[in-house]
């Protein structure tokens, strides 16, 4: 058992790319921690030099109270599954189980009785004599870590684990995780891309993008306070509306009307010409459903689709944006893997709504919950900082406005940039 | 559909003629005795059946010297051949380093190289270093131009092997040599089988250097010691003998055929298309 | 003696998470250092019977050198080059070798899509097919020689009594008393041994054409032969390519049949039969090199002109294109 706490880490190609930009993230004994982002942004690689298998070009990578930086990937007792599971094809189940320990040289009966205890664990015990090309994709996972949990090695890395598998069985297997992890308490790296898997296992949540760390917080932190604009699109689905918005004293106008938002926020804002306001679909209501009492705005907006899922349904409403906004836009969707179609506004309402498909809608919103970002730097203006665990582009030394310039160059120039994983 | 059922029957019918018909053929020639074919005997079964034909020629010792340095010859060529492959392959697979491409080039170079214009130094090299009628002077020259095959073959294999599997053990705990021998190997070994048929056929059937640098029965290999067999008259050789010893020579062929059939194809288009 | 393809060996495997090549780290020195010494002992042996070798034949290839007179030696710079290509028997033989060539790996082609085509559709008896399939392939090319010579033999031979209905064919047509009909045993020969090996790359080529797009021709209206011409052999192009390349400079080198079958009588001679003869038995080591040298520049020479004619790409023979 024990911490990893990762120092200045940059992974740097031949090519001069960094895949990996100084980042820094302490991983406490017993955390679960997970690395997300889109595809590019360097998870993967971060998570193969902590393991040893790629090496850091500089910073430090401390484990308990190693510098492991120089270390073969044998000596580091770590333990991991990779995305597809590297089962060995040529030994059984139990073999495979028992993998590190013969190479550990340990003796038959405690190999037997690790074995044992852990394929009882994993509900692998009428497995053990098969192979693993005879097994469901949810058992070779299993196997996968069967393996990492014989070993008591001083923390787990998990590789993309679930992606190979089905929505449905990555749903158990996800809070199989979860409760195993919580059951061994031990520490945990886990990355994904998928953020739904980030926002369900992780105590903290490493947001990264083309090796930069974003934020890092917990899920509700990050969902609540993001950093910034690619935070909060990457975090939550349906993901968050972004609007064109303009701060007059304490209202807002949004292409739908105006809205009025508190003092505080409103100080925070001011000045500052075009913003974007960021609202969660789940901010908005039917107004015919919500309570009176409850405050908020309303606007009247045509509505263009209805999805109606029963206890919820999702209304889509176009909307026009100026041009720096939309390029804004456009660029985040991007970077969020995304193919941007039209400027819309998701709004979830509740599931006795009888809003249909080309009605004139009253709408409500919560401006309680609406963030308001920076258009240039993408910087989130009202995010409230005790609450939003750390984000390195607001810390001192960092000019928010330069990196993000610089970022959007790199990102021109490396459009396809290859990720690790 | 009908049809092409019926189409591909015949074309079933059609290959197994094509292919086993001559093999037939020879078969029934090893059975006509010498003075049926010295009278002329153009039919294809053989009028009287004898096995004196076998008894001749396994008691042919020209013949039994030649089955003994095709099989020394090839087997020795094959393992070392194999050996040496693998590891080419292994560094060619799985490591970066500089001059792999050269060295893939060269292989492509090799297996493309007229045998025939290598005649002429290496008898005269073979002469000066006292390689010339020896068993080592066909081993060499026979490792050399199976290496390129082999080497490809091994290295489509290796390709195959997940890396994740060598940096899962790594991860376990095993050391660069403990993943290689604990994994690789166990998994590259049919890879590393078909190599060795492979190259085992290209030994067994060599002619032009067999001929070209032996002299006697002493290192004479099979090939070169049939074409030795044709006597006095080219144009009318001793059919019989001849058919006979052609039989005894393509029996381990077949063997290795009906059993590793699958591997064989495996091997002989591993490199052709992607796996 | 067939080679096999693997003309993947052109690729280089893709490391996971590399963008282009790495900084000198300790690790990338000591994997290069590794990779060097495992490659070394494969690379050394394939120079020293190679290239060594050619490096002494164009040496000698610029004297007038005979073993049977050693004394004699006597440099003739390009002396033994312009007497071969002065020589109308090269030139004869070199046709010989390019007609072989191209005959048989053009028939090979026809007959080994075929056998590919058979292969590919038949669902029973895969076993005995694949059996059949590599006995010509596994066979010792002598021994086919003798096979077929003893086929097409005028007393002993089948092929004169089976084929007596044809008008050119009589019981004592004598297959080896002249020129063509003995160049058209050669080649029987020479293409029933290679043909499996041809079907069998033809066959790994057509099972990457997927049964989705073919289905699809199907039902955008296509007939089996606009699907064959439109769909499967377009698709196969490289497959085909690759088994070309080989197969021709394999069947450029031809010389075990033509020594079992005809040791060049009725002009049969190839190229690498002529120097073959002038080396081992007039041990005329000067001209023999000279030979040599030529025939290495020809194989260059054609390799090169079907890579370049039908833009053979080796890496997408991998299907990685």
């Amino acid at each position: 058992m024990a911490a990893i706490d990762m120092k200045n880490i940059v992974k740097k190609y031949g090519d001069g790319f960094p895949a990996v930009n100084d980042v820094s993230i302490d991983v406490q004994d017993g955390e679960f921690m997970i690395l997300v982002g889109p595809s590019g942004c360097g998870k993967s690689t971060l998570l193969r030099m902590i393991v040893g298998l790629e090496d850091i070009t500089s910073g430090d990578m401390v484990i308990g109270d190693r510098k492991v930086n120089d270390l073969a990937p044998k000596d580091r007792n770590l333990a991991m599954v990779f995305q597809n599971y590297a089962l060995y094809p040529h030994l059984t189940v139990y073999e495979n189980i028992a993998f590190p320990l013969r190479l550990a040289k340990t003796d038959d009966k405690t190999v037997d009785e690790k074995v044992r205890a852990a394929s009882k664990t994993l509900e692998l015990d009428e497995h053990l004599d098969r192979k693993p090309a005879n097994l469901s994709g949810g058992q070779r996972q299993r196997v996968a870590m069967g393996r990492a949990i014989v070993r008591d090695a001083d923390a787990f890395l998990f590789d993309e684990p679930l992606s190979n598998l089905d929505a449905k069985l990555r749903g158990q297997m996800r809070s199989e995780i979860a409760r195993l992890q919580k059951k061994l308490g031990i520490t945990t790296v886990y990355v994904t891309h998928d953020q739904t898997e980030a926002m369900t296992l992780g105590d903290r949540v490493a947001v990264l993008k083309r090796g930069i760390l974003q934020q890092l917080a917990t899920p509700r932190e990050l969902y609540d306070n993001p950093g910034n604009l690619f935070v909060a699109g990457f975090i939550g689905s349906p993901p968050m509306n972004f609007l064109p918005a303009k701060v007059e004293g304490t209202s807002v106008e949004l292409p739908f009307g105006k809205v009025e938002i508190s003092a505080e926020k409103a100080e925070r804002a001011a000045g500052r010409g075009l913003l974007i306001a960021g609202i969660r679909p789940e901010s908005f209501e039917d107004a015919s459903v919500v309570d009176a009492s409850r405050k908020g705005s309303t606007f009247r907006a045509k509505i263009d689709v209805v999805e109606w899922l029963g206890n919820t349904a999702y209304a889509y409403i176009p909307f026009e944006a100026p041009p720096e906004v939309l390029e804004q836009l456009q660029q985040l969707e991007r970077d969020l893997d995304g193919e941007t179609l039209r400027t819309q506004l998701v709004v979830s309402l509740d599931g006795s709504s009888r809003v249909a498909e080309g009605d004139d809608a009253e709408i409500w919103v919560d401006t309680s919950k609406m963030h308001l970002f920076d258009p240039a730097t993408g910087e989130n203006l009202t995010i409230d900082t005790a609450n939003a665990g750390r984000v390195p582009a607001l810390e001192q030394g960092h000019d928010p406005a330069q990196e993000m310039a610089a970022e959007s160059r790199v990102a021109d120039e490396q459009t396809a940039a290859a990720e690790g994983s | 559909m009908k049809k092409n059922n019926l189409g591909t029957g015949a074309g079933f019918v059609l290959i197994l003629v094509w292919c086993l018909l001559p093999v037939a053929w020879i078969i029934s020639l090893s059975f006509k005795s010498p003075e049926e074919t010295a009278a002329g005997s153009p039919q294809f079964l053989p009028k009287d059946a004898t096995l004196q034909n076998y008894r001749d020629i396994l008691d042919n010792p020209d013949f039994l010297d030649a089955l003994r340095n095709s099989f020394g010859i090839a087997l020795i060529a094959t393992f070392l051949s194999v050996v040496f492959a693998t590891l080419a392959a292994y560094a060619i697979a799985r490591l970066e380093f500089r001059g792999k491409r050269a060295v893939l080039s060269l292989a492509l170079a090799i297996a493309m190289f007229p045998v025939v214009a290598l005649v002429g130094p290496l008898f005269d090299m073979w002469r000066t270093f006292g390689l010339f009628n020896t068993w080592p002077g066909l081993i060499i020259p026979y490792m050399s131009f199976t290496l390129p095959l082999a080497i490809w073959t091994l290295a489509a294999f290796f390709r195959e092997i997940p890396w994740e599997l060598e940096q899962a053990a790594q991860v376990d705990g095993a050391t660069s040599w403990q993943a290689f021998r604990k994994v690789i190997v166990p998994l590259a070994a049919p890879g590393v089988f078909t190599a060795a048929i492979l190259t085992f056929f290209f030994a067994w059937n060599e002619f032009v250097l067999a001929i070209s640098l032996t002299s006697t029965t002493g290192s004479r290999t099979v090939p070169a010691q049939l074409s030795y067999f044709v006597g006095p008259d080219p144009f009318n050789p001793p059919y019989g003998q001849l058919a006979t010893a052609s039989v005894v020579v393509t029996v381990p062929i077949i063997i290795i055929v009906l059993i590793f059939q699958r591997k064989i194809v495996a091997g002989l288009t591993s490199g052709a298309v992607k796996g | 003696m067939s080679t096999s393809v693997a003309p993947a060996a052109a690729q280089e495997p893709r490391r996971p998470g590399k963008l282009g090549k790495a900084p000198a780290t300790a690790r990338s020195v000591s994997e290069n250092r590794l990779g060097l010494r495992l490659v070394a002992p494969a690379v050394i042996l394939m120079l020293l019977v190679t290239a060594w070798p050619m490096i002494q034949a164009l040496y000698l290839s610029m004297f007038r050198y005979r073993l049977t007179a050693p004394d004699d030696k006597e440099f003739v710079g390009i002396g033994n080059y312009t007497t071969i290509l002065g020589d109308s028997l090269f030139w004869q033989d070199t046709f010989n070798t390019v007609l072989i060539m191209v005959i048989t790996v053009a028939v090979e082609l026809v007959i080994g899509f075929a056998f590919a085509m058979v292969m590919h559709r038949i669902i029973f008896a895969r076993g005995l097919m694949r059996t059949s399939i590599l006995i010509p392939y596994g066979i010792i090319t002598v021994v086919s020689a003798f096979a077929w010579q003893f086929t097409f033999s005028i007393n002993n031979g089948w092929v004169n009594s089976w084929f007596e209905w044809l008008p050119w064919i009589g019981p004592d047509t004598n297959w080896f008393g002249d020129h063509w009909p003995a160049m058209f045993a050669i080649m029987v020969s020479e293409i029933w041994k290679t043909t499996p090996f041809m079907s069998l790359l033809l066959l790994a080529g057509l099972s990457q054409v997927s049964e989705d797009m073919l289905e699809a021709a199907k039902v955008d209206g296509a007939t089996w032969w606009q699907r064959l011409f439109k769909v499967i052999l377009p698709n196969m192009r490289a497959a085909i390519m690759v088994a070309v390349l080989f197969r021709a400079l394999d069947a450029f080198r031809i010389f075990d049949n033509i020594f079992v079958m005809t040791r060049g009588a009725q002009d049969t001679e190839s190229s690498s039969f002529l120097t073959y003869r002038q080396v081992i038995e007039q041990l005329q080591l000067g001209l023999g090199s000279a030979l040599s040298v030529l025939l290495f520049l020809s194989v260059l020479l054609l390799a090169w002109l079907i890579v370049k004619l039908f833009r053979v790409d080796l890496a997408q023979a991998r299907g990685e294109g």
